[in-house]
């Protein structure tokens, strides 16, 4: 059922004209949508990076097996069938002494020069590289390589990783709890700067049904209603993300990187997190004053 | 002639268990024009808000131009209402709509076209004679002038049935010779009407059909005929 204009118009008319009637009613509410939106765009700024280093380091989650450098060819084959043949063990991958070094540099940026010495004279060992099933399995099969012939020196992540999963599962979980208790204090908020409107227009109400107009004809300003207030409680909170990531992103970013820490792009995140607001900030709104209409329509 | 209205066996007990009509076997005619009659309690307001399916019938047949209302779903309700013009005791205008206004707001709100409206808007006002106060706003208006805005609202869709529960209520009996005048104008054009009321000088001098309900039952219906009892 298409709508005509005209109604579409009458629609947005009556909601503006409400919005500015309960005038302060219409700020708090926004007021309540923002403060929420505002922490959960920051919550979400930082479970999404943590999210992905949390991801980078467990695809990285691997244990290298350091070589002796005279280590003969059938040696070496002989240890690389001995490694995959270790419980647990996914994949078994061969890295020469100059593979490691330019892995090394790539993961440290593209500051080469630095690096100009070491290519001269590398001082990386020849390496194997396991992959575990699992990544809670490193440090076993780490223990169980470490004894095998020509192997100089195992390394693996030693417990960095289980150290963020277990963070980001606190952090997540308190996060949670307070932004969903945020996110229906808002809801609770717009239902009621709806209710008022609604309570002012009952008689009007009363007449559109008596006279015929359909449900959707009289629940359609008031669903505009919400999601304006919805949507506008997301401005603040939307612009705010864009400022304080460009920051962080920008400022903190170039340090981290030199930790192997690489962030979400600034584009990428602040696109996806803006879009997530505003629809957060919509179905708030929406659901909110919906919630109020239904009370009041059985008429 | 055709049931506009036709009644069977219809009962309405309330959640409270009021039983407010007790078996109703009713015909009206197109163009009829048709008193309700009865002290208070006798079911008066029950059997109109059946008519335009504000209550629905605990059991019976309620039949409004040959459809069945008992059994019609609620997204159809809207479109049922359209064809029924509902008038009340204390007129039911938006005070902050001028008399043009509160009579095109029932017809913006069923999406009518704007030429529509405003030429609807215009007869309608004439019809009732308050077209020179169309500017005027519902406390500019003296109460029968206000009925006579709420009448017009009422028939503005071209209903072919039109429901009054005590119109004259709130009026004084000058007045209420007015707005039985104005009623008198919208019967002769076909309309059917339905007047709950207590007015017993109305009942005997404007004769019609009258139906007397006592106890939810219907113990009289006399065309033609009087008020016939003391309040």
């Amino acid at each position: 059922m298409a709508m005509k204009i005209r109604t579409l118009r009458r629609h947005v008319n009556e909601s503006f004209k409400s919005l500015g009637r309960n005038g302060w009613m219409t700020f708090a509410s926004v007021s309540a949508v923002t403060v929420s939106l505002v922490l959960v765009g920051l919550f979400l700024m930082v479970m999404f990076n943590l999210n992905k280093i949390a991801g980078d380091i467990e695809s990285d989650v691997e244990v290298r097996v350091y070589l002796d450098q005279s280590i003969t060819q059938a040696q070496q084959d002989a240890l690389e069938q001995d490694l995959k043949e270790v419980k647990n063990v996914q994949s078994v991958q061969f890295q020469s002494k100059k593979q490691g070094l330019n892995s090394l540099m790539k993961s440290l940026g593209n500051d080469k020069k630095s690096f100009a010495d070491l290519q001269k004279e590398n001082p990386l060992p020849n390496a194997f590289i396991l992959k575990t099933k699992k990544p809670e399995q490193t440090i076993h099969v780490a223990n169980q390589v470490r004894d095998l012939p020509n192997v100089t020196d195992v390394r693996y992540g030693k417990g960095t990783v289980e150290k963020l999963f277990h963070f980001i599962r606190i952090a997540r979980n308190v996060g949670i709890v307070l932004i969903i208790g945020l996110l229906f204090t808002s809801v609770f908020l717009i239902a009621n700067t709806i209710k008022l409107t609604i309570v002012a227009r009952r008689r009007e109400i009363e007449i559109m049904k008596l006279v015929g107009a359909t449900n959707a004809f009289v629940r359609w300003p008031y669903f505009i209603e919400g999601l304006v207030m919805g949507i506008l409680g997301s401005v603040i909170p939307v612009v705010l993300v864009m400022v304080v990531y460009r920051f962080a992103y920008y400022g903190l970013g170039g340090n981290l990187q030199q930790m192997f820490i690489r962030l979400i792009p600034y584009h990428t995140m602040t696109t996806n997190l803006s879009l997530l607001l505003v629809g957060i900030g919509a179905i708030i709104g929406v659901w909110g004053s919906m919630s109020s209409v239904r009370k009041f329509l059985k008429v | 002639m055709e049931d506009v209205i036709l009644m069977q066996n219809v009962w309405k007990a309330y959640p409270n268990g009021v039983m407010a009509l007790n078996g109703i076997d009713l015909s009206v005619k197109q163009g009829e024009f048709v008193y309700i009659v009865g002290p208070s309690g006798a079911g008066k307001s029950t059997f109109i808000k059946m008519i335009f399916r504000e209550l629905k019938p605990t059991r019976g047949k309620i039949f409004i131009n040959n459809k069945n209302i008992a059994n019609l779903r609620e997204r159809q309700v809207p479109y049922f209402r359209r064809k029924i013009g509902v008038v009340f005791q204390d007129f039911r205008l938006l005070p902050k709509l001028t008399v043009y206004e509160n009579v095109a707001f029932a017809l913006e709100v069923i999406e009518e076209h704007p030429r529509t409206i405003k030429k609807r808007v215009m007869e309608v006002l004439d019809l009732v004679g308050l077209k020179h106060k169309m500017r005027s706003f519902p406390d500019q208006l003296s109460g029968g002038e206000q009925q006579r805005v709420s009448i017009a609202r009422s028939i503005c869709n071209r209903p072919p049935v039109l429901i009054a529960d005590e119109p004259t209520g709130n009026l004084d009996p000058e007045t209420s010779w007015q707005i039985m005048d104005v009623f008198k104008r919208i019967n002769e054009q076909g309309t059917t009407i339905v007047m709950a009321t207590h007015n017993r000088d109305i009942v005997n001098k404007i004769r019609h059909r009258v139906i007397a309900l006592e106890g939810g039952m219907i113990v009289r219906d006399q065309q033609e005929g009087d008020y016939g009892y003391e309040d």
